[in-house]
């Protein structure tokens, strides 16, 4: 009896104090509840209407009332016959782009060999410049210099002795011409957080190595590569989560009919499908699709690399 | 200090090697991070027709600033360029007024729910409702097609607000709000007068990350904005440089010339040379504001590593 009043009583003494919290502290929620209200409008509420993937929208009906449909539009995605070329596509440039994920470390780890610290800055900046260009102008920029008559490329290609082409309409390269523009694009602006982790090394431990004879080659793979690993782990699982997640963007706009075999990927199918023919619940369903596999791809490498590494995301 | 003159006096051989192949390295990698945009701005002020036929590589060639009389000549490219530079100054102005108040309550341990408002941004970063369900709550909250929807959408960056709340919780001591609380300021007061002040370098930074999101942006214009006056400069650029669009009205304005075929031919080359132009007037606030804040950037993306 009296055992449960004090359990009564100590309830309610916390949640008083619970109470007496929040009072004080109304004003952060304050702060905070501008960007909690936009957060569940713009990206939670989209959650919700996410359940359209099983059902057949109508515009009339709403998100709600509309009638369930089951798997109906996964099933037909799976059974379109372009799917499983829009999906190796989408994987064969992500992987590619994967690929080239080792590029910025390797200039990081260069960057930070340079004596000379005008030389080092000056280099760094002119490689973030690309960074700082919007999409539509690198698309346009690709477009231009792989022009069949007109590009610089071709022009170059001619006075070496080759053929000209038209690249960017042959489907065997346009992953290259993506994957490689991109490279161009961000390797530098890469290189921050490399060179961050780089800065955090230890001189004693270079002047240690120096001193029992490592060259410098030494130094940079047994002492700065092991010591931005974590770094490098991080932003690993950070790409495997985005897999299947290729920027739209760029796609779309290096997009033309001729290289279509090799540039329809899920996200500008998902937007062709939505977007342009209206048929809400199958883009849903197709874009759902995408994004559970990513997400299970991120929870896998995040559970390996917590178990081989012990580094995660969370 | 101690590290480079150690290094100074036991340079050996290899690593003399090792320093030339380096620099060697990092001049090739220089040259081709900046030649494509060196490119555009000689290929913009030369002859269309040099360029067109290759003999533009290094300098420019018959200099001349046609294709940016073109270019501003259409209306266009002025009114994409007005509502881009509204979009980013109000865009960037509601980012910050939903970001850094966030952040700031975030970073406060003492708050009640704190985790639980962390996991609630956080999961948006990973997991979220596709294209077409976004579109339909765009739609339903009346946001296609007016002249703030593009103000509006990508309110509040995830990574942004990471950044900054990391900054508050480094960067500011708990001391001083101790301090302040005690003299009976209220949360919303030391807000105002003591926290703004600190985070001007973070609101630098958050500005700046924004307002280069605001105007480089292009899919929400192409998803929710059908209307030409509302479009912004990117999508102007692409239906000129990508899809082709040019009006007649500045490409035709010789068609007296005796030749039509002459003519088609000139049109097209100063089309190409417009196009270059473009490139460069577009990207120009950026590339010339950007060597003087290119340190504040930097500077983000290292707050940002500290803790992700």
């Amino acid at each position: 009896m009296n055992g449960t009043q004090t359990a009564i009583g100590l309830r309610r003494l916390r949640l008083r104090r619970i109470r007496r919290r929040l009072a004080n502290d109304w004003q952060l929620y304050l702060l905070v509840l501008p960007a909690l209200v936009y957060v569940f409008l713009f990206h939670y509420m989209p959650m919700y209407g996410v359940q359209i993937a099983f059902k057949d929208y109508s515009t009339r009906l709403g998100i709600w009332a509309s009638p369930w449909a089951g798997l109906k539009h996964f099933e037909r995605f799976l059974t379109y016959p372009n799917c499983w070329k829009i999906i190796r596509n989408t994987l064969s440039i992500t992987l590619y782009s994967l690929a080239t994920f080792p590029l910025p470390i390797l200039v990081a780890l260069l960057f930070n060999e340079l004596d000379n610290q005008r030389f080092k800055r000056t280099v760094q900046m002119v490689s973030y410049a690309p960074h700082f260009v919007s999409t539509v102008v690198v698309c346009s920029i690709v477009t231009l210099f792989l022009d069949r008559s007109n590009g610089i490329l071709n022009h170059l290609i001619v006075a070496l002795g080759g053929e000209r082409n038209d690249w960017l309409s042959v489907p065997s390269m346009f992953s290259d011409i993506y994957v490689w523009s991109g490279v161009w694009q961000n390797t530098g602006w890469s290189t921050i957080i490399y060179l961050a982790a780089l800065s955090g090394v230890s001189p004693e431990l270079h002047e240690a190595a120096r001193i029992d004879g490592a060259s410098r080659l030494q130094i940079v793979l047994h002492i700065n590569l092991p010591a931005i690993a974590p770094t490098v782990i991080t932003m690993l699982i950070l790409r495997f989560g985005q897999v299947m997640d290729l920027g739209f963007e760029k796609i779309y706009l290096l997009q033309n009919s001729l290289n279509l075999d090799a540039s329809q990927v899920i996200a500008t199918y998902v937007y062709e499908m939505g977007v342009r023919s209206g048929q809400f619940s199958y883009s849903s369903a197709i874009g759902l699709f995408n994004t559970v596999i990513n997400v299970i791809l991120l929870l896998i490498v995040n559970q390996v690399s917590r178990r081989v590494a012990d580094i995660s995301l969370w | 200090m101690q590290r480079t003159v150690g290094r100074h006096i036991r340079k050996s051989r290899s690593d003399r090697v090792f320093d030339a192949c380096n620099v060697a390295f990092m001049l090739i990698f220089s040259f081709l991070m900046i030649y494509p945009l060196y490119f555009t701005v000689i290929a913009s002020i030369s002859d269309p027709y040099e360029v067109i036929n290759g003999r533009v590589y290094i300098a420019p060639v018959g200099l001349t600033l046609e294709a940016y009389q073109n270019v501003f000549k259409e209306d266009r490219i002025w009114m994409g360029y007005l509502n881009t530079i509204k979009y980013t100054a109000f865009g960037t102005l509601f980012n910050l007024l939903l970001t850094i108040p966030a952040a700031y309550t975030l970073s406060k341990k003492h708050v009640l729910g704190r985790r639980a408002m962390s996991m609630y941004f956080l999961i948006p970063m990973y997991f979220g409702g596709g294209l077409v369900p976004t579109y339909l709550q765009v739609k339903a909250l009346g946001l296609m097609n007016t002249s703030y929807t593009l103000i509006l959408l990508g309110g509040v960056s995830m990574y942004n607000l990471i950044v900054t709340r990391v900054f508050f919780s480094t960067s500011i001591p708990e001391a001083l709000y101790e301090s302040a609380k005690i003299d009976g300021a209220s949360e919303l007061r030391i807000f105002w007068r003591i926290v703004l002040p600190l985070a001007k370098p973070i609101i630098a930074v958050m500005a700046l990350f924004y307002s280069v999101g605001h105007w480089n942006s292009y899919f929400n214009a192409l998803i929710y904005i059908s209307r030409d006056e509302y479009q912004p400069l990117q999508i102007v650029l692409r239906n000129i440089l990508l899809s082709n669009q040019m009006s007649l009205a500045i490409l035709g304005t010789d068609n007296l010339e005796a030749d039509v075929v002459q003519a088609a031919a000139r049109r097209q080359y100063l089309a190409q040379g417009m196009k270059y132009a473009l490139i460069f007037i577009s990207s120009a606030p950026l590339l010339i504001a950007y060597p003087f804040v290119q340190k504040h950037f930097v500077k983000g993306v290292m707050i940002g590593s500290v803790k992700g």
